[in-house]
Parts: C-alpha cells; structure tokens; sequence
C-alpha cells in the first residue's frame, strides 16, 4: 500500500508532502560553516603528534564534517523564526517553508547520532565525546539559550567553533593537550572580532530579530572597543604555536605579520565611528579575519607537511 | 476504492523531488556500506595476515 497517490486529486493538510529539493537538505548543513571546521579539523589532525591511517583520517574527518552540518540543522530547526526576519537568512529552507521544522529536526538529530556513533569507531571516545560535545554547545547552549539571551552570544557560543582542531588532536592522539587548547584559544578569541566587525554593518537586521548582538544593546561604541580589545588578545594567542614550538619560523612570521595587520584594522574600527568610512572599516576587517584564520592555520598544515615529507 | 486512492495527490513537481530525494537517499547508504567496508580494511591493515593458523 502506498499512503500517497499520484493519481487522485484529494489532499490533507495534516499530510502535507515534503517540499525540499536534495540541495535544500545540503544547505541545512552550512556547507561553508563546514568547509572551515573541516580545515581548522584538518589542521589538528595534521599536527598532532602519533600516526594514522589517511583513509582512517579521512573517514574521521567526515564524520567532524557531518557533525557540524548536523548541528548547523538543528541551528536552522530552531531559529528558523529569526531567521525569517532577517535579510541574510529568510532564504534558509525552513523559515522559506521548503523544509519543515520537524524535518529538519529529524535530518539534524540522525546526522548528530551518526557522526558520533562513527567517529567512536574510527578514532576512538574521547574524539567522539568532544564531537558530541561540540554538537550540543552549538545546538542547545548557543543556539537555545545564549543566542536571544545575552550579548556574549558569540563570545561564549564561539567556543563551539573553537572545538574542531581540538577534536581533529584527539582524533589522532586520544587526548587534549596544551597545543589543541592553544589552537582552540586563537579560534575562540577570533571570533568576536570576526561577527562583531560584521554586526556593526548588519546591525539593523539583528535589531529587527531581536538578538542581543552587542552593537544593538551596548551600542557600536562599546562594539569597537571591544573588537579592540579582543583582537589584542588574538594576535598574542594567534603567535603562540611558534613560541610553543609546534609553528615554525614561517608561523613566527607569518602570524606576527598578519597580527599587526590585524590590530591596524581593528585600531581603524575603533578610531573610524561615521558614515561609510565606519562601514569600509568594518568590511575590511570582517574580510581580512577570515583571511587571517585561514592563513595561520594554512601555514600550520605546510608546515606539518614539509616536516611529514622530511623537509624541515 | 483502492487503498491507493486514500492518499494524498503530488503535483508532478512534488514527485520529481520525492524522486530526487529517494536517489540521494539510496546513495547515501550505498555511500555508507561503502565507508563501512573500506573502514574494516583499514582497521585490519596488513594484521589480518598475522593470525595464527
């Protein structure tokens, strides 16, 4: 028996067809959310110390990424009513109505069980814990409760997208070390910056959800001086590595270089308050810290690759 | 009536996607069977010629 015909021309509202296409289930997952969680992953796992099979450590590496598509789901499950509201997201399947919430649960809640259950059985517990960890920070602390609540939103939710590398050490070692914190550290305190900078320039849209994104409720004065201050704290983390000694003296140069580039444009933010000059300002910044992540840590995998090859 | 007619009616948009949706879902678990495979292999490595006969 089938419960849906194509033949007959009666409908019931309380069996309403899915209407998702197969690439609105894929932008359910943030496929660029994901594409920098399976980098920053990637990273971890390069330069942790021990050995693994690469086609075990690509298996682990989906299942990191499919974790944090599924927490970008139950992320689009949730906040699909602010999403609605805002310019940026009323695009997104759910608040769009071509994936319904519950679906959208199902899809987030299986692939959340899944890329733990695989992760514990390619790597080994203590990367899959994180894993699981990570999913309901995202989901359930930031997502649910930090978000609507308190202007530290991202501050505190940035962790969520601090764990991967640190899951991509423990992937490889089964452990956490002073080197995945670190590495955890440079993610988390770049991230204010990163969505504050942005915030100055979408905060009209945020106002109209009614997330307490910093620029809203303190105001863009309190905003840039804390992008100020945040980024000071950056760019001392963001040279650790070298002084740790797993960055080499390209990652010396490199993150110090980037860093006073970094802090130049901060110190514009906070310097440049009017009119479009405020505005280029925190663009310039927005762009350059994703720049800057992405270096730093690119720089890491070549390292960790000439040293694999012997060449450092 | 046929237990066929009691159901909802797709447009022949809504089908294509149903259908759409159905060959993402069977290559994803052909995908998993695979991974599943290729995990054991992996697991195993060269250990497996190493048992006592």
């Amino acid at each position: 028996m089938s419960f849906v015909s194509e033949n007959v021309t009666s409908s019931s509202p309380a069996v309403e067809p899915s209407r998702g296409e197969v690439r609105d289930f894929v932008a359910l997952l943030k496929p660029r959310v994901m594409s920098l969680v399976v980098f920053t992953a990637l990273v971890g796992m390069a330069i942790a110390p021990g050995n693994m099979h690469p086609g075990l450590a690509a298996i682990a590496l989906l299942c990191i990424a499919v974790g944090a598509g599924a927490s970008g789901a139950l992320n689009m499950w949730w906040d699909a009513d602010i999403d609605a509201v805002m310019l940026r997201t009323r695009g997104r399947p759910v608040p769009a109505g071509r994936v319904t919430p519950g679906e959208a649960l199902a899809f987030g809640l299986f692939l959340s069980g899944f890329s733990v259950v695989m992760l514990g059985l390619v790597a080994n517990l203590a990367s899959a814990a994180l894993l699981a960890f990570t999913i309901f920070f995202y989901a359930v602390i930031y997502t649910m409760w930090l978000k609507r609540w308190t202007t530290q939103n991202i501050v505190i939710g940035g962790a969520a997208g601090a764990f991967p590398p640190m899951i991509g050490w423990a992937v490889v070692t089964g452990s956490v070390s002073l080197e995945s914190i670190l590495l955890f550290l440079i993610i988390f305190f770049w991230t204010p910056p990163h969505f504050w900078a942005l915030a100055l320039i979408k905060s009209d849209d945020y106002t109209r959800a009614g997330v307490p994104m910093l620029p809203c409720v303190a105001g863009p004065a309190e905003t840039r001086r804390q992008i100020l201050l945040y980024s000071a704290l950056l760019v001392v983390l963001g040279v650790g590595p070298f002084f740790m000694g797993f960055g080499g003296i390209a990652y010396g140069i490199t993150s110090a270089g980037f860093g006073v580039v970094f802090l130049l444009l901060a110190w514009r933010v906070f310097r440049r308050t009017e009119g479009d000059e405020a505005t280029t300002a925190a663009r310039q910044l927005f762009a350059f810290s994703i720049l800057y992540l992405f270096v730093l840590f690119a720089v890491l995998l070549g390292e960790a690759g000439f040293s694999a090859v012997g060449l450092k | 009536m046929k237990d066929d007619d009691k159901g909802v009616a797709l447009t022949p948009e809504q089908t294509r996607r149903r259908r759409a949706r159905n060959i993402a879902i069977g290559l994803a678990l052909a995908a998993l069977v695979l991974l599943f495979y290729l995990m054991t292999l992996f697991k195993l490595g060269g250990s497996v010629a190493e048992r006592a006969i």
